[in-house]
């Protein structure tokens, strides 16, 4: 509370001090004043990174070819220094990644799944969307010429679907929303008027409250929720406004309060509000997978693939890195180098022989990583768009699935289409999930699936399944700090430990997100140069 | 669901690991679900086959990548009851901790199904009561 209120003060004071500067020197100059101050900063990205100063020919052994380690790969060479990457798949990115037809991926526990999508489907296993405030993500976008176009997360005409509510019926996402603001628009204006409020709420303020209520709830005159072409604007029609002799709209009925609250279906609905799933949010054409390869093109002669770390070393010198090729196991190779980068998925670090200071092991120590699985479905035809006027969004239901998410491109089109079959993170599903063989995976989605698309059984083709626990480079979505762990570990996690460094979405306060991963690095390795260009 | 057709399913170099022929694992058998945060699945057998083969493989022989999954079968390190316990409630390095996912009953039950089979032959029951004082 101390805090906020000092938090206030502060930003009075700095307002203050906006209106002056705009005063003097034009808007222009305001906005660069802003965003230093950290006033109208949407970020915590300050813009391409400065790193000045001669590193005299230092170098650095980067661990990892995701984004957290590309990214310091590609600052610290600008900056002068001699960079190697160390990565143990076959192709850059790490989890920034994308499935399509003719790709293979072999999980743990030997099974290897073919991708057959039709040329240009997709699925993105790991993350699939950006928000428009993830602003150093989208600069690297820029930066690296990496082609973006909207990710659709809110379409009111998508479902939101519960087994227990509506005989199992899948709800548009428009008529749950509506329905639930206007009943409780009506509720509300129903106590304003009974005079329930006057503790509260001034008169002038009641007054202007049951305006508000009536705008933003779709009331009619007497501030009811009802069967109107006043509601129908926002929930739908039962006949929708045509042309010629038969133009006249007909009002659909609203769903009553009890049966919304009951549904539960309410709770999806903060999927549209959360900051991080704001609209706009974006998605690279033709997948994920874009950024890194965007990023491999420019680092193509530092990195070392197939590479396997076993174990990391230093001493006052330098750091020796133990790591064999995965194509010829039996050999063991070194790389040196005066200062280490490393960003290895904990769930395999805490794993490996690493010589730091036992805080900072003790750190490595206490992050489980998150279960996660996505499942891709190929079908005949666009049958969401042809049947359902779906176009892009996420329908969300109760059942194990959690989500289907239909394509954000190619819209409108007679032809194949992927959706997302299944989307589940954290919770018992994701493991039982995990704990199948994908082809039970891809089967079960498909079953779930048909419970609010019975077109499911026509029309499905093929499918892939990832379960990131399954998954050999991270064994693991994503770090899951329990704010426990994070006020005892996360500090001596991001020290400079001797010449090592770590970076990745698990040395973030923005978890399992590739914004997270970019952050890190560039802190890390801000902190990094000024010791490099002090010593 | 007639998936088996429309997927290829190839083994990979670890083909040895897999316990089931590609074939049977197109036809689905009954499974629970379950539906909130916590599991369902109550004996020892079921919460093994939904949750731990997810990690350490359905022969509980584990797996390896980047980095490892234990093996769980002939494992010493089962013999005291407490070890196992300890591990399913408050998790170790990058496995997660399921205390919270799962009650006494059904802890005690994952861990004396896997102390009791896949080599292991430890018959000194764990007890929901066990379970109970190591969550402290």
């Amino acid at each position: 509370m101390h805090e906020k209120h000092r938090e206030q003060a502060q930003m009075v004071r700095r307002r203050d001090l906006l209106s002056l500067i705009g005063a003097m020197a034009g808007s222009g100059a305001m906005y660069h004043a802003m965003t230093s101050l950290g006033f109208a900063a949407e970020s915590r990205y300050g813009g391409p990174i400065r790193l000045e100063g001669d590193p005299k020919g230092a170098t650095v052994l980067i661990l990892g070819a995701g984004l957290a380690g590309m990214t310091a790969a590609f600052e610290l060479r600008k900056a002068g220094y001699s960079v190697r990457v160390l990565e143990f798949n076959a192709r850059p990115g790490g989890r920034n990644w994308t499935l399509r037809g003719g790709d293979r991926f072999a999980e743990l526990g030997g099974v290897t799944q073919a991708c057959e999508f039709e040329e240009g489907l997709y699925i993105n296993p790991g993350p699939w969307r950006i928000p428009y405030h993830h602003r150093a993500l989208l600069d690297y976008c820029k930066r690296l010429n990496v082609a973006l176009e909207p990710f659709i997360q809110l379409n009111h005409n998508a479902y939101l679907h519960s087994q227990r509510a509506f005989g199992g019926r899948p709800q548009r996402i428009r008529a749950v929303q509506a329905d639930f603001r206007g009943s409780i628009s009506e509720l509300l204006a129903k106590v304003t008027r009974q005079g329930k409020l006057d503790e509260g709420v001034t008169k002038e303020d009641q007054e202007i409250l049951l305006q508000a209520l009536k705008s933003w709830g779709a009331l009619d005159r007497d501030y009811r929720y009802n069967a109107s072409l006043i509601s129908s604007e926002s929930r739908g029609y039962a006949k929708a406004p045509g042309g010629g002799l038969s133009a006249a709209p007909a009002p659909s009925d609203p769903v009553a309060l009890s049966d919304i609250l009951k549904s539960r279906l309410w709770r999806y609905l903060q999927n549209f509000a959360n900051y991080n799933f704001q609209t706009t949010m974006f998605q690279p054409v033709g997948g994920m997978d874009m950024i890194g390869k965007a990023f491999a093109k420019e680092l193509a002669d530092v990195i070392t693939y197939n590479a396997k770390v076993t174990g990391i070393a230093q001493d006052d010198g330098g750091v020796t890195v133990s790591f064999v090729d995965t194509t010829v196991p039996a050999k063991r190779w070194t790389a040196t180098a005066d200062w280490c980068v490393c960003t290895i998925p904990l769930s395999i670090m805490s794993q490996l022989p690493v010589q730091v200071s036992s805080a900072m092991k003790a750190a490595i120590d206490a992050v489980p990583y998150s279960g996660s699985v996505k499942v891709g479905l190929q079908f005949k035809r666009r049958f969401w768009e042809e049947d359902e006027a779906i176009y892009g969004g996420i329908s969300y239901t109760d059942t194990p699935i959690r989500q289907i998410a239909y394509p954000n491109t190619g819209f409108n089109r007679s032809s194949r289409g992927v959706l997302l079959g299944a989307y589940l993170f954290d919770g018992a599903n994701a493991y039982e999930f995990t704990a199948m063989t994908p082809a039970e995976r891809v089967a079960r989605a498909v079953e779930f699936g048909a419970a609010i698309h019975p077109q499911y059984k026509n029309e499905f083709e093929c499918g892939v399944a990832v379960a990131w626990h399954r998954v050999p480079f991270t064994l693991g979505c994503s770090g899951d700090w329990s704010d426990a762990a994070r006020v005892q570990h996360y500090h001596n996690l991001c020290q400079i430990d001797g010449r090592i460094v770590l970076a990745g979405e698990h040395a973030s306060a923005l978890p399992a997100w590739q914004e997270g991963a970019i952050l890190s690095a560039l802190d890390a390795i801000g902190r990094l140069h000024e010791r490099v260009v002090r010593t | 669901m007639g998936t088996g057709s429309a997927l290829s399913f190839a083994l990979g170099l670890a083909a040895s690991l897999a316990v089931l022929p590609a074939a049977a694992q197109d036809a689905p058998k009954p499974r629970s679900f379950s539906s909130g945060y916590s599991f369902v699945e109550t004996s020892g057998e079921e919460l093994f086959v939904n949750i731990c083969q997810g990690c350490h493989m359905p022969d509980a022989m584990g797996a390896t990548g980047a980095g490892t999954y234990p093996s769980l079968a002939s494992n010493p390190n089962l013999e005291a009851g407490g070890y196992p316990t300890y591990l399913v409630l408050h998790g170790r390095r990058a496995m997660p901790p399921f205390g919270e996912m799962l009650s006494d009953d059904q802890i005690a039950a994952v861990v004396n199904y896997v102390r009791t089979h896949f080599g292991n032959n430890f018959s000194d029951a764990v007890t929901a009561g066990d379970v109970k004082d190591a969550r402290r």
